[in-house]
């Protein structure tokens, strides 16, 4: 019971083709878990197991120790998992706060409501203020989320994936892309709002990965070669030979 | 600026209230002025026309579904209130005449739940043309089961039943149009406030982003089903008042040509925005009623009307409106009068042109044989001598002139406030 998160031989096969072959992989509660690996190695596809977005061909998710497998996205988020992509994924025609906002409807029990008026809900907009406040977007409020800047939009979707209060976050590669300064903000960012969660994350950028996380997981075409201790990751053989050796510094 | 502690997050729309109150007296001050029975029947026509064209906007414009098929919704709740009220008729069922239009709206509820549940679960061109199936399967019935339909000959009935009320007895015309105000400013007001709650916000969510919906605890499908059962609810009610209205209910009703027509006038209106689908409710019937009584070409000019929207305002004549509004703000209309003046006048010419030569055309193959004589603009000829055409050519080719340049110049006058604008904000 004590993992968040946990992966029993989760097979992916797009045609003949397996892109994630057997992973076992266990996030305990509370722990900021990065998964690294070369491009192609299925990170993406993983995530989209764990969300639901793709039934997994074989194996096994469980959340909290209770199977997931097989549900569907809306039904894993209600459960307390919720996700953001790699290519920002919100809602382009709403403003700031309408975006927050519709996030956090579902886990504060509005559910498909038509008898509620969404500008008397207390609740929901002082979260919603709140939401915006500590992604640092209160001054673009009443904006169009599609003329944000990058960055900006990048926190709306780190926004909108913790509002409705999941114990469980996904983040697919939440900084690519962004200049130093905006990741370093970015960093301090998840940081916060992962407090007391269970975080996993996809990212390229080691100086993000291993200032982050509490634990690594490497994928190579679709297995997980390691899970360990960021220390314990940067010594290990497999991992350099497979991966780091090109790329860490 | 919001008091410390208490947020507002609406500000108070005193616009808003405006707009309501002014359309309110509107629909209620116009029969006294014009007291001829035609505006009736059109304000009548105009006032249901809301309501269906709203309906299906909670369909198109707020869930983004494109639905071929909302006649069957409208239709069919038709068809039960004409069954409701010869049933009251005869004595077998009692509820008070204004409020029959419920029997629509329960009706189109029903079969909202009945076809809604499975065409909702694809959306996009799968929705459409499962929408359209059904729209033909329903249309097909309505010749297959005459005693519910009446077959060809519809179903009629007789709205003057029971008791009068304060007097009212809903035979004169005058009576049924204030009972079509009520209905539509009840109806109207639902409808927004359906897109100030949750599920209505939802709704816009999955016409943008159901990707996104689903992944913050939402089912699309879910959605989308509710989003149809409310709209056929309120189409139902549309069809009630249609049935009250003429006291025939046909299989025109819930015909491909009827689920048409509301998306013509909800995307003349403009979809994007609620009001929309009640300025194109107007421009549709208007065409509809007033220049199909005056001429054959009407639908001509509504299907021109409705080719000339799509390609050169895609929003609708709402959005031509509210374009205007960061202009007044900036109080720049001054510019925009001039180029306006002009392009109306040669927008006349250029109407005139086309109306000349669009009517010529259809007298000369319609009736030339028998009559060849016409009168149009207050001017008698003969559409076998070559003279109109020409004059009528000519006046299309001259307005098609004079309106490029017309055009031009609001361009060069938009572009110069678009600058101006840019300007003063950098």
């Amino acid at each position: 019971m004590s993992n968040a998160i946990e992966l029993r031989g989760v097979t992916k096969n797009f045609g003949n083709t397996a892109i994630i072959r057997g992973v076992d992989l266990a996030v305990a509660r509370g722990e900021r878990h990065a998964i690294i690996g070369p491009n192609g190695a299925g990170k993406s596809t993983l995530f989209n197991l764990i969300s639901g977005r793709f039934p997994v061909s074989r194996g096994e998710i469980l959340l909290n120790g209770e199977s997931i497998t097989g549900l569907k996205p809306f039904e894993i988020n209600r459960k307390g998992l919720s996700r953001s992509f790699q290519v920002t994924n919100i809602f382009q025609r709403m403003s700031v706060f309408e975006n927050i906002r519709c996030a956090v409807l579902w886990s504060l029990g509005y559910k498909y409501s038509f008898w509620h008026r969404l500008g008397g809900l207390k609740d929901a907009n002082l979260r919603a203020e709140e939401i915006m406040e500590s992604i640092g977007l209160k001054r673009r409020r009443d904006t169009f989320a599609g003329v944000l800047s990058y960055a900006e939009q990048r926190a709306l979707e780190i926004g909108v994936t913790i509002a409705g209060g999941a114990e469980v976050i996904l983040l697919d590669e939440p900084t690519a892309g962004m200049s130093r300064s905006e990741t370093a903000d970015a960093v301090e960012l998840i940081r916060k709002v992962s407090q007391g969660k269970t975080l996993i994350m996809v990212e390229h950028d080691m100086g993000v990965v291993f200032n982050l996380a509490d634990k690594i997981s490497v994928l190579v075409y679709g297995e997980v070669i390691a899970s360990d201790a960021p220390q314990n990751i940067r010594g290990n053989k497999a991992v350099q030979e497979a991966y780091l050796g090109t790329e860490a510094h | 600026m919001a008091k410390p502690g208490k947020i507002r997050y609406q500000p108070l729309n005193l616009g808003r209230w405006i707009v309501w109150g002014a359309t309110t007296l509107v629909m209620i001050v116009l029969p006294l002025i014009f007291t001829e029975g035609f505006t009736l029947t059109l304000m009548s026509q105009i006032g249901i026309g809301v309501i269906f064209a709203l309906s299906y906007n909670m369909l198109l414009g707020q869930g983004g579904m494109l639905s071929f098929g909302h006649a069957v919704y409208s239709g069919l709740g038709a068809y039960f209130t004409a069954h409701a009220l010869n049933l009251i008729g005869k004595g077998s069922f009692t509820m008070p005449v204004s409020l029959l239009p419920l029997v629509g709206g329960v009706a189109g509820l029903a079969f909202g739940i009945l076809f809604g549940y499975v065409t909702t679960k694809k959306s996009g061109t799968t929705f459409a043309m499962i929408s359209l199936g059904i729209g033909e399967m329903v249309f097909a019935c309505s010749l297959m089961f005459p005693d519910f339909f009446g077959g060809e000959a519809g179903i009629t009935t007789n709205r003057v039943i029971g008791q009068p009320f304060l007097g009212i007895t809903f035979g004169p015309a005058i009576q049924v149009y204030y009972l079509i105000v009520a209905w539509t400013l009840a109806c109207m007001a639902a409808m927004f406030a359906w897109t100030q709650t949750p599920l209505g916000r939802m709704a816009n969510a999955v016409r943008d982003n159901p990707e996104r919906a689903e992944f913050v605890g939402y089912d699309t499908h879910m959605i989308r089903f509710l989003t149809l059962v409310l709209s056929s609810f309120f189409a139902g009610i549309a069809g009630g008042l249609n049935c009250i209205n003429y006291e025939i209910v046909t299989a025109e009703n819930v015909s491909a040509a009827r689920s048409g027509g509301v998306l013509l006038a909800t995307f003349i209106g403009g979809a994007g925005f609620f009001f929309g689908p009640i300025i194109g409710s107007i421009v549709f019937f208007v065409m509809v009623i007033a220049v199909g009584a005056m001429t054959k070409a009407w639908l001509f000019y509504l299907g021109l009307l409705f080719l000339i929207m799509v390609l050169y305002a895609p929003g609708g004549f709402a959005s031509l409106i509210l374009m205007h509004i960061p202009v007044m703000k900036e109080r720049l209309m001054n510019r925009l009068w001039l180029p306006y003046a002009g392009a109306l006048v040669t927008g006349l010419v250029l109407l005139a042109g086309l109306v000349s030569v669009v009517e010529i055309t259809y007298h000369y193959s319609l009736e030339a044989a028998t009559a060849p004589e016409m009168a149009l603009f207050g001017i008698r000829f003969d559409v076998t001598q070559a003279a109109p055409w020409g004059a009528a050519v000519g006046l299309l080719l001259g307005g098609f002139i004079v309106s490029l340049f017309a055009w031009k110049a609001v361009g060069r006058a938009w572009a110069g406030i678009i600058h101006t604008i840019q300007e003063r904000s950098a």
